[in-house]
């Protein structure tokens, strides 16, 4: 199959190093603490945040930091195929925990112990790159709800098809069968808190695609970074300030 | 700019799901003009001393006649007329190079590397992805509408965006699409009023024709008014041929015509699980070698059960009725036809079903190489004529073209592409394509080899080339130190090859133990140390899958500075390789084998004819010298021990050119003589094959490439035992062993007699192939020839990529590499040991032409008397094998023309032809004296001519 072809396009018209449409939505969710809508693309998640609260199960209760917990979900009318998936199966599971620990390891739970911070992970449309969708917006989410973090995390992927890297990759490219690279970061600390990877590439290889990935990271950043500067401002003006 | 894509899709399950893409429109998709002010023009093509820019659509690229009536957007294209450097200065728009990649991928590729071509002018517009040039499917447009939109778009685009000094031309062979260009205001040609417009006729013969223009040539054969009707039965629509399949009423196959009578053709159908015999042209309906058909069977009383065993004469199938059964057996009765390596046993049973094409699913056109028909140039006005093209190829039936450059032509090799045939005209039509050369040049009949047998001769390309380390290259301290390599440096290492042999890539050791037993090694070039996986270098070998040898010529697999020089196991000079090293005993009996990666350093690269003279000379007892006696004695054990265990010695005629140096013309032909160097060679390579087969197999049992040799049947070795049983010799065929026994028995009153009959039992085998372990059981692995339960090629990576990849399946067994990852992927594996069965066989035919060629070119002012002996019996003559000179060719005793004229009888059983007075009579492998000559029955025909003394 041909990814990339020689003009150096996509499948979907864009360049290897591209990124697609990224659109955010913060306070989507009026019940919730904290809230957000993260598009890459085709690919639409929604993420709520409800704390930090009283912790629900007192037997979980950490005396030292605030219990963090995720659940994510990924409804059947999100694929092309709508086929039904047993609730719980072993990819949600996975990706509840991927999801949850990335978060976990940017929150300042110390601040907050013995509480519990919700955050719940909805996908509404799959083209690709959930897992980092998933994570921008519960870190959108996060930021909404007012959570104190380290740093916001952000995450995309990377690819490599017909012998090149791709940033980005749509679901078209991923049933590609190829490598996917997903690479969380901490921007401003510049540290990967996230990297997965469920096939085999020569590491020479293996080091563009992740540096690809995280200049997408970056890119995520950025964007956030307006994103929430925007909900800010938006905030103050309603303020009257 | 962003656009949703959105269709519906069937699913693997049969399921239909809507599918949503998303669609980036850009607007960094530039002209690709050099004079344009606006766009970046780095990667410019077209300049404008192109006299005007033409947007092409699909059906200009498409070659082939798609069988949808309903689509006239794919009938007929001109990929041959754009591959012509007359043509220049192209937009490719990114919907018609997706259309075309739907349609046929052949083609697609074809069309990207003109535009990769630096030296074209062929540039591709990503219309698609241009925010001014998407257009979005208006409702109830069909897709095809909806594209020539798309094109008509682009191409107004382009006038606006270049202005009005340029000229952009639309080229469609849509009628409708033209109207409507015109319309909006677009310059819009079909490609034959374009080309004309060029006035330059060696373009216009490239043109396709279309049946509907067929009115003309019909008027040609008007004259003959017998010809007017229809001819061939008319295909079945594809409705009815789908539903016919599923009924069972029909049978879906790939034809694959005899290569030595183009009136036989089989279809291997899956649904009745055995061979579908077609014969005759009436028949075949039309079908190609290749084609995917589907076929319904005769009634079981036409089913063929005896054949005509008149020699077909190559003017015959002129006069041929397609309505009549075949004339000849398989046996191609031609001169220039060597002796084939794999007589398919086609006898005719009564039991095998014959069938007629009903329709054809899948054409397997491409281009032929060939020549026209001799004929005498129209008189007058020097216009169109129309000639037949003969295809070297015999399984391509003759095709009609029409040329502006007859005389030209006539005397040429050339080569024609078949566009269409329609049930009204006897022949396929077809047009000119390119010039290879003059008839009988050898350079020319050279190409035509390599061309007809697919074989790859373009230099390397730069990718390649620099996947290769660079030069000089030399053994460095890393791969000394390298944990994976052993230091074999102190060992007296030397290899045995042909005189002149320069990849060298094997050599041997055989070191004397302390305790009377033998350590003997043999060294293989290392191959892989540096071609490796997924690279460009290894992507090239793997396509053309062997190096093919002619006899002025080589072909490499793998560049020279690999194939001569960096792997080459030179004498003096430290070396990788590749080693297995055993230990035996003075019984040749292995008592241990071990394999390793090594760094050897040759003493010595003899010629067998050296390695014999040491081995005979007495006075000679130097170290190497030694070796070769004690490796020589164990070889020959082993060897007896092997034809003991069944192996069968079987013989082929192998002749040997002597070329000069400065003409490239052939000075002395001769058979090749086998010494016993050469088969202490073989033994051991043999050996080495064997105990890696079973290291890798045992290793990895679902992925290894093995090579194996099925048992003949009996159907096989039916024209051998017909031969013998006329000579009141019996062959017992219940096993290899049974049988290499009763070769042996087979003793005549001449030393040459034994020998015969082991060539003509080799000729009734097929050949070995290579195979993926896991697609058989082991039982099937055996090779009937070496009377092996396992083997593989191990031994020869510069020239075979069979090579190549069990060495990687070794390293890998050794845990020094990591198995690649194609290894995993079992329907990869096996396409790609049949694409090396494939390239083998093409390398074989390629070989074995060349020598024919040869064989011609020296016999031309050499008219020779000489002995041969009579294989086969014929009604007009019988066919006659000339061991000398390893050719076999028809002896007629009636003239041509007098079929059979009633004089001479021939006797079936006993295998003999005798004169109806009983005068004079020939019998089977009798001896007879020929004369040998080259005559000119047509010009620039040359032929070689066997006749009676
Ligand atoms: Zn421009």
């Amino acid at each position: 199959m041909e990814y990339v072809n020689p003009e150096g396009i996509r499948e979907d018209g864009r360049r290897p190093l591209e990124m697609r449409h990224l659109h955010a939505e913060i306070g989507t969710v009026a019940r919730a603490d904290g809230s957000a809508v993260f598009e890459m693309g085709n690919t639409k998640v929604i993420a709520a945040v409800y704390g930090p609260r009283e912790v629900q199960n007192r037997s979980q209760q950490l005396n030292d930091q605030a219990l963090v917990r995720c659940e994510y979900s990924m409804p059947n009318f999100s694929t092309g195929d709508r086929m039904r998936k047993p609730k719980g199966d072993r990819r949600s599971t996975e990706i509840s925990l991927v999801i949850r620990q990335t978060m976990e390891a940017c929150i300042l739970t110390h601040l907050m112990p013995r509480s519990q911070i919700d955050i719940f992970v909805q996908v509404l449309s799959a083209d690709g790159g959930t897992r980092s969708a998933c994570i921008n917006a519960a870190t959108l989410a996060l930021a909404d709800a007012g959570i104190p973090m380290r740093d916001l995390v952000t995450s995309c992927s990377a690819g490599y098809l017909n012998s090149t890297p791709l940033l980005d990759l749509s679901y078209f490219e991923d049933s590609a069968g190829g490598p996917d690279v997903t690479v969380g970061i901490l921007p401003k600390l510049d540290k990967v808190t996230l990297l997965q990877m469920d096939a085999r590439l020569p590491i020479d290889i293996f080091e563009n695609v992740v540096q690809l990935a995280t200049e997408g990271c970056k890119a995520v950043a950025n964007y956030i970074h307006e994103v929430l500067l925007e909900n800010t401002k938006q905030l103050e003006y309603r303020r009257g300030l | 700019m962003l656009q949703n894509k959105s269709f519906v899709r069937k699913t693997r399950q049969g399921r239909v799901v809507k599918v949503v893409r998303e669609h980036y429109l850009r607007d960094d998709i530039y002209c690709g003009a050099s004079f344009c002010k606006v766009c970046v023009t780095s990667a410019a093509k077209l300049t404008p001393s192109d006299s005007a820019i033409l947007v092409v659509d699909t059906n200009v690229v498409l070659n082939q006649a798609i069988p949808i009536p309903t689509h006239p957007r794919f009938t007929l294209g001109h990929i041959d007329l754009l591959e012509n450097p007359g043509i220049d200065g192209v937009v490719l728009l990114s919907v018609v190079l997706d259309e075309v990649k739907n349609k046929n991928l052949a083609v697609y590729n074809r069309i990207r590397a003109l535009c990769s071509n630096a030296l074209r002018k062929f540039f591709v517009f990503s219309n698609e992805h241009h925010k001014e040039t998407y257009v979005k499917a208006m409702a109830g447009e069909s897709p095809n509408d909806r594209n020539d939109r798309a094109i008509r778009v682009a191409a107004q685009w382009y006038q606006n965006h270049l202005g009005s000094t340029t000229r952009v031309v639309l080229i469609t062979n849509d009628r409708e699409n033209k109207r409507k260009a015109i319309e909006e205001g677009i310059a819009a040609e079909t490609v034959d009023s374009y080309v004309k417009s060029l006035g330059q006729p060696a373009l216009l013969d490239l043109l396709v024709h279309p049946p509907s223009e067929d009115a003309s040539m019909m008027e040609v054969e008007d004259l003959r008014p017998s010809k007017k009707k229809v001819i061939y039965t008319e295909h079945k629509p594809m409705s009815e041929i789908t539903s016919g399949l599923h009924r069972g009423i029909y049978h879906q196959g790939k034809l694959r015509v005899n290569r030595y009578n183009p009136f036989e053709a089989y279809v291997g159908s899956e649904s009745i699980g055995d061979e579908i015999i077609v014969y005759g042209r009436g028949n075949m309906n039309r079908a190609f070698d290749g084609d995917i058909v589907a076929v319904e069977l005769l009634p079981q009383d036409q089913w063929h059960t005896e054949k005509s065993m008149t020699i077909a004469d190559e003017d015959d199938d002129e006069e041929e009725d397609v309505h009549l059964a075949p004339g000849s057996a398989d046996d191609a009765p031609r001169v220039t036809n060597l002796v084939p390596g794999s007589g398919r046993g086609v006898s005719s049973v009564s039991s095998r079903p014959s069938g007629h094409v009903v329709g054809i699913i899948k054409r397997n056109w491409h281009s032929y190489c060939g020549s026209l028909e001799p004929m005498p140039l129209p008189a007058g006005n020097g216009g169109v004529a129309h000639a037949l093209f003969v295809s070297k190829d015999r399984r391509i039936p003759k095709v009609r073209i029409k040329t502006r450059q007859l005389g030209n032509l006539l005397d040429k090799r050339i080569v024609v592409a078949v566009d269409s045939w329609d049930c009204l005209s006897r022949y396929p039509s077809g047009h000119y394509v390119r010039t290879i050369g003059d008839i009988g040049d050898r350079d020319t009949e050279s190409e035509v080899v390599l061309i007809d047998n697919d074989i790859d001769t373009r230099p390397f390309s730069a990718q390649v080339l620099s996947c290769l380390p660079p030069l000089p290259w030399s053994v460095s301290s890393e791969d000394l130190a390298n944990p994976i390599r052993q230091d074999l440096r102190h060992l007296t290492v030397f290899s045995v090859d042909p005189p002149g042999c320069k990849d060298i890539d094997d050599a041997l050791h055989c070191t004397a133990l302390p305790g009377g037993n033998f350590e003997v090694g043999v060294h293989i070039a290392d191959v892989t140390n540096f071609v490796h996986p997924g690279t460009p270098l290894d992507d090239e070998a793997t396509q053309r899958g062997t190096s093919v040898y002619l006899v002025e010529r080589r072909i490499d697999m793998l560049p020279k500075p690999l194939t001569e020089d960096i792997c080459s196991l030179r004498a003096d000079i430290e070396r990788l390789a590749f080693s297995v090293i055993w230990e035996m005993t003075p019984e040749a009996e292995i008592i241990s084998t071990r394999y390793t990666k090594s760094v050897i350093k040759s003493s010595a690269a003899l010629s067998y004819v050296e390695a014999q003279a040491r081995m005979d000379d007495s006075r000679m007892t130097d170290q190497v010298t030694k070796d070769l006696r004690n490796m020589n004695k164990l070889a020959k054990i082993m060897r007896q021990r092997r034809i003991d265990r069944g192996a069968l010695t079987l013989a082929s005629a192998e002749v040997k050119f002597q070329i000069d140096t400065e003409t490239h013309d052939p000075l002395d032909i001769g058979m090749y003589q086998i010494r016993e160097a050469n088969q202490m060679v073989e033994e051991f390579m043999l050996a080495a094959n064997i105990s890696v087969a079973e290291k890798i197999l045992n290793h990895f049992p679902p992925c290894s490439l093995l090579r194996r040799h099925p048992s003949p049947t009996k159907e096989m070795l039916e024209p051998l035992l017909r031969t013998t049983a006329a000579l009141g010799l019996s062959l017992d065929l219940s096993s290899s062993k049974a049988l290499a026994d009763s070769l042996d028995r087979a003793v005549g009153d001449d030393p040459y007699f034994n020998k015969l009959i082991r060539i003509l039992a080799t000729r009734c085998m097929s050949q070995a192939v290579y195979f993926c372990s896991g697609d058989l059981s082991p039982p099937e692995f055996y090779h009937y020839g070496l009377a092996a339960p396992l083997y593989t090629h191990f031994t020869s990576p510069i020239r075979r990529y069979a090579d190549v990849i069990v060495h990687r399946l070794l390293a890998a067994s050794l845990g020094i590499y990591k198995l690649p990852n194609i290894f995993q992927d079992r329907p990869q594996l096996t396409s790609i040991a049949d694409n090396l069965n494939y390239r083998h066989r093409n390398a074989q035919m390629a070989s074995r032409a060349s020598v024919e060629l040869h064989t011609i070119i020296y016999f031309r002012k050499r008219p020779t008397d000489t002995e041969g002996r009579i294989v086969k019996m014929r009604s007009n003559g019988f066919i006659v094998f000339v061991p000398k000179y390893g050719i076999e060719g028809p002896v007629y005793l009636t003239l041509r023309g007098e079929k059979g004229g009633g004089e001479w009888v021939v006797d079936e059983q006993q295998q003999k032809v005798r004169k109806i007075d009983g005068s004079v009579s020939y019998s089977v492998l009798q001896t007879v004296r020929i004369h040998m000559e080259v005559v000119e029955p047509q010009p620039n025909r040359p032929k070689l001519q066997l006749t009676l003394l």
